[in-house]
């Protein structure tokens, strides 16, 4: 009894304390993810990007997350950020759109980014990646390695980025070698292990001993090594999941953007734009090239120089989409806003986008 | 020397009340254990938790928002728990009422209809038709025990999916947004077909004195009426109920509309009022997390009130810990399920005394 009385007078005294810890002059960064930091997918690279942001500016900033934030339920989590001093707010899920625009409006002094999204205001700026880059590379690596010919794609959503990424993938495999195919199924989730797993293992019966994926956790890769199959990581290096079976992984790095916006907003310079960087602005980064020859590895790092530089754009004409009709004609280039709502295959993939 | 639990001749009403009230003490006092083994102060975890987001206007209206859907549920719940009725399919219902009233929402966009009578009355009709929706919806389990007689607790929660699917189905397909770049999004609805804000550029939609009118309703006819004598009788005693002529088939199929028909309200209004839009998701679990709401609550409305404000606290709560203090997320889940247990554990007192026997 007498200890309970004492915690109870501890807790009284420090509630007294509490608020007047003195402040030094930090610029608080908030975020806002979609899932758990231990998906070691999607949020977790978002959190790596937030972890080097707090290393590489040290003490002139506090950086916030919250966590597993249920989309319908987001405007609040923005709220909770915008009111409590924070000066830059990233949602990093495109479901937060919406939400996140409402609050943006009513904080003009904050400023806000939100990933994957298409909608701006004057104090929200947009952001994503060009993964597709990626994809053209082991659309390459899949035509040189696969003896079947046949790859298995795990797809997530039927969305204009999740399609594009298949369509760059052809466009890289059919470069190497024209006949190539492609097997897709949806799992219709970013992160479900279980369903992931079963998509792959359902391709893997079906003949594939390529595993390409457009979902956040390690277990279709996981499937390819059991099977003693090949494959690729997504987001993060998943060499560790996978040491025999991973080529390489596409990797989400935003770490440089997000030390970028924050001295942005730290010096007024910040200003709402859509910024949408793939290889060259490291936006998009390979894992290493293994367990595979050395001329393929060559002609993948060939290939990645090729698209840092410009020298090749992988959504280049000529493109053929899936009906015979010209997408793209003879040198000219696909223009951005075409990428972003993209819901066509190209010719050479035997099957239909979900409609 | 032992513990005996001896029963009471009567449920104690004074440990009725203190119970929830002791249970929650003890919860918080479990928590600040946790949070001092954390490395963090239990003192400022709890002025986090609790006091903090009672202390702005903004955080009390995102408080009332957040409890509106799970106390207005759970009112409905209560009227099937009390007759011994196992609805644990209240997610689906909430989900096709949001989808019934949303259907017209898209239906009316861009002023579609709109030409002769003007859009007032959308919204009313969205709200009736988020009703309708839930209460069908709820029949169907309902009908399936009375005539059948299968198992409503599985027919109800299995329905929970089939509604889920559909409501993905449509907002990839048929109803997706033409503009939306192909993401599974209906367009957003028209302000005619949008719950006002009760508080100029608030988060407090009109929705929540949908929740105040059902609360204040239910409890009129809970303790007033013949019918909650009839769903009470038949809780407790159900041959009683028989013999004293009361139609079984004609009560499950009542409780069920209603608690269906609030699930399905509640969809539409957290649709209209708080997400403007037709999603693959549209509630974080609420349909479920209201059954422990109405069990926290006693099963009475104002039981219930109560116990949705507490979790709604809980949950902004947790953010605010998370933002001011870094505390993780899984702390505000771990503090939930502590509660309940605490609360089921004192409802042991209610009908238990507890003696200390010395052995001979």
């Amino acid at each position: 009894m007498v200890n309970w009385f004492r915690s109870a007078a501890t807790m009284a005294l420090s509630l007294a304390l509490v608020g007047s810890a003195g402040a030094a002059e930090k610029m608080k960064v908030g975020f806002v993810y979609v899932g758990p930091v231990g998906d070691f997918g999607y949020s977790y690279q978002h959190d790596l990007g937030r972890q080097y942001l707090q290393q590489q500016m040290g003490d002139q900033v506090e950086t916030t997350f919250l966590e597993n934030v249920p989309e319908t339920d987001s405007g609040r989590a923005f709220e909770q950020l915008a009111r409590s001093g924070h000066k830059l707010v990233i949602g990093t899920s495109f479901g937060f759109m919406y939400p996140e625009l409402k609050i943006a409006k009513s904080f003009p002094n904050v400023k806000f980014e939100h990933a994957t999204g298409y909608k701006r205001s004057p104090n929200l700026s947009t952001y994503s990646a060009r993964f597709y880059e990626g994809r053209y590379i082991i659309g390459q690596i899949a035509a040189k390695m696969s003896k079947a010919g046949v790859v298995g794609y795990v797809g997530s959503f039927p969305i204009p980025e999740v399609v594009s990424g298949i369509d760059a993938f052809m466009l890289g495999a059919q470069s190497v070698r024209p006949d190539m195919k492609v097997k897709i199924v949806w799992v219709n989730s970013w992160f479900d292990p279980g369903k992931e797993a079963d998509a792959a293992k359902a391709l893997l019966a079906q003949g594939v001993d390529i595993i390409a994926q457009h979902t956040d956790s390690a277990a279709p890769l996981q499937e390819a090594e059991k099977a003693g199959k090949l494959g690729f990581g997504q987001s993060s290096d998943m060499s560790r999941f996978a040491p025999k079976a991973i080529l390489t992984s596409i990797e989400d790095n935003w770490g440089d953007y997000y030390v970028g916006e924050t001295k942005a907003v730290m010096d007024g310079s910040w200003a709402s734009k859509d910024t949408w960087g793939g290889l060259a602005a490291g936006m998009v980064k390979m894992g290493p090239y293994v367990n595979m020859p050395d001329d393929v590895k060559k002609m993948a790092e060939d290939t990645e120089a090729a698209i840092k530089s410009g020298k090749l754009v992988p959504f280049k004409g000529p493109i053929t989409k899936q009906d015979g009709t010209v997408a793209v004609k003879d040198g000219e280039v696909m223009p951005d806003k075409e990428i972003l709502g993209l819901n066509w295959y190209v010719k050479g993939i035997d099957d239909k986008v979900p409609q | 020397m032992r513990l005996d639990l001896q029963a009471r001749a009567a449920p104690s009403r004074t440990i009725a009340i203190a119970g929830p009230i002791l249970a929650l003490l003890a919860a918080m006092l479990i928590g600040a254990a946790v949070v001092a083994l954390l490395g963090k102060s239990p003192a400022e975890a709890f002025m986090a938790y609790f006091v903090a987001p009672l202390s702005e206007s903004w955080s009390l209206q995102a408080l009332a928002v957040k409890a509106s859907p799970l106390i207005l549920i759970a009112v409905g719940l209560s009227f099937c728990f009390r007759a011994n009725l196992w609805n644990i399919g209240a997610e689906g219902q909430f989900t096709v009422g949001g989808l019934a009233g949303g259907w017209l929402a898209l239906a009316t966009r861009d002023g579609a209809y709109q030409g002769t009578f003007g859009g007032w009355w959308i919204l009313p009709a969205m709200l009736v038709l988020g009703a309708m929706g839930g209460v069908l919806y709820a029949l169907i389990p309902a009908i399936l025990r009375v005539t059948l007689g299968v198992s409503e607790i599985l027919s109800s929660l299995m329905l929970v999916y089939i509604a889920g699917y559909g409501l993905d189905y449509l907002v990839r397909g048929p109803w997706r947004d033409p503009q939306g770049f192909n993401f599974p999004v209906t367009a957003n609805f028209d302000p005619e077909a949008t719950l006002p804000s009760l508080i100029a550029d608030g988060r407090l939609h009109a929705g929540i004195l949908l929740t105040v009118v059902a609360v204040l309703l239910a409890g009129l006819v809970l303790s007033r009426g013949m019918f909650g004598f009839e769903v009470r009788l038949f809780g407790t005693a159900p041959k009683a109920a028989r013999f004293a002529g009361f139609s079984e088939r004609a009560l499950t199929l009542a409780v069920f509309a209603i608690s269906g028909g609030l699930a399905g309200l509640a969809g539409i209004a957290e649709v209209s009022g708080q997400i403007g839009q037709l999603q693959p998701s549209i509630s974080p679990g609420y349909g479920f997390t209201a059954i422990i709401v109405a069990f926290l609550g006693r099963l009475s409305p104002f039981g219930i009130v109560l116990a949705g404000l507490v979790l709604a606290l809980t949950y902004i709560g947790g953010e605010g810990a998370q933002v001011s203090m870094k505390l993780p997320l899984d702390l505000t889940g771990a503090f939930q399920g502590v509660l309940l247990m605490c609360v089921l554990a004192a409802d042991v007192f209610t009908r238990y005394r507890v003696r200390l026997v010395r052995e001979a």
